[in-house]
């Protein structure tokens, strides 16, 4: 229940493009079209629920102060948690690379219609973001954590379909000149983020 | 030191050529540490600060690092600075550290930083790149400075923590308008000033 609970919040309440603004620059800039909008959203799905267990158990087992004691007892003091961004940035890097490689194995049709973004998403914040608020949350188990990163995912997802869709249909109308493109795309994030703040403040079971 | 094409490479992201409403890079933290103005100055300075040392690094060490696994090599040397940055904003400055919280860490996932090294820090010059990272550097901090303005007077009624709007406004019915400390504000503020710029530049303008 307390999973269901924490899925649902991080889809809609905590949705990672409107509530912490991550993952803005693949947002603005790869949502054209809804066809490879639906492509990156699958694959920033994928990179969270991913990364965010392996991420989850360094945290625990080797950068929080006193992880190393299942070593062995006199490391009870060592604390690397300054160290946490770099272990973080090397778990996303070299996990794109991976899924890039597999995905180029198994699915060339797939890898060709991604193209670029595969590799951006190593720098997609949304990814490291998801990272970083799961060490500031301190979730209980490593499944937990995956759900958070399966929420989010699937959050940032939504958001970049449904802005896709919306830049479809505007294409036909008549915007000022200088709101062209990028002016009015972010008008209609901010609107959307609005319409999205009416979950704040829900409270699930 | 300062030839004409330094000066350009220095001044031109301040305006016709800014990472924010130019580039459309760096977005994230634009819009998210700029509730108050005082944590919009200080991740502006760290900005600063990591992209002029990241783009001199990569620049020294740009014709020895294979290309296959450059991505890596800058976000390993990008992400060292931003552990310093971090560390040095947590013993100095505790209060906005806490503010900022996970925000300078994404300084690493800054587009900004990756662009302007895979754009400029590999092809130039140690003193060119190390102006091209300030002169980014100040142009973000600018539109930081400038939506964090307008956010904190409008949505606080203070700047820099000082009230501004004096309390008899208040006496006569005057509210702060709570919707600019929400986030999808900073947006429509960012929205606008690209309106205003391309309004002056005509040739910024997408065509439709």
């Amino acid at each position: 229940m307390e999973e269901l609970n924490i899925f649902i919040k991080s889809i809609f309440i905590d949705n990672m493009i409107f509530a912490y603004f991550l993952g803005m620059c693949s947002f603005l800039a790869v949502s054209k079209n809804v066809k490879t909008a639906l492509g990156l959203g699958i694959a920033v799905t994928f990179m969270l629920v991913v990364t965010i267990p392996i991420n989850y158990l360094l945290d625990k087992y080797v950068l929080q102060a006193g992880a190393l004691t299942w070593l062995s007892p006199t490391l009870a003091d060592v604390d690397l948690s300054f160290l946490g961004l770099i272990m973080f940035i090397a778990v996303i890097a070299s996990g794109t690379q991976l899924v890039e490689m597999a995905v180029e194995k198994f699915s060339p049709s797939l890898y060709a219609s991604l193209g670029i973004f595969l590799p951006l998403i190593a720098v997609n914040c949304a990814i490291l973001g998801g990272a970083l608020f799961m060490q500031q949350k301190s979730f209980d188990s490593a499944w937990t954590a995956t759900v958070y990163g399966a929420g989010s995912g699937i959050g940032w997802l939504l958001a970049i379909v449904g802005l896709a869709a919306i830049r479809e249909k505007i294409a036909y109308s008549n915007i000022p000149a200088p709101l062209r493109g990028v002016g009015i795309t972010f008008i209609i994030t901010g609107l959307m983020g609005i319409a999205f703040m009416s979950f704040m403040g829900i409270k699930l079971g | 030191m300062l030839s004409k094409r330094n000066k350009e490479v220095l001044f031109n992201p301040l305006s016709k050529d800014n990472p924010v409403l130019v580039q459309i890079l760096g977005i994230c933290s634009t819009l998210a540490v700029t509730v108050k103005l005082e944590p919009a100055i200080v991740m502006g300075l760290s900005v600063i600060t990591v992209m002029a040392f990241s783009n001199v690094i990569i620049s020294l060490i740009r014709k020895t690092i294979p290309t296959t696994i450059r991505i890596i090599v800058q976000l390993v040397v990008v992400a060292a600075l931003v552990i310093v940055v971090q560390q040095f904003l947590v013993a100095y400055d505790y209060d906005v550290s806490l503010q900022l919280n996970v925000f300078i860490g994404l300084i690493i996932t800054n587009c900004i930083l990756m662009g302007r090294l895979e754009a400029f820090a590999l092809n130039n010059k140690p003193w060119p790149s190390f102006l091209d990272g300030v002169g980014n550097g100040l142009g973000y901090m600018l539109i930081l400075v400038i939506v964090a303005f307008f956010r904190e007077l409008l949505g606080s009624g203070t700047l820099l923590g000082y009230q501004v709007i004096p309390q008899w406004c208040y006496d006569h019915g005057y509210m702060d308008n709570g919707m600019m400390i929400l986030p999808p504000m900073a947006l429509i503020t960012v929205a606008c000033i690209i309106w205003v710029q391309r309004a002056r530049n005509k040739d910024l303008q997408e065509q439709a």
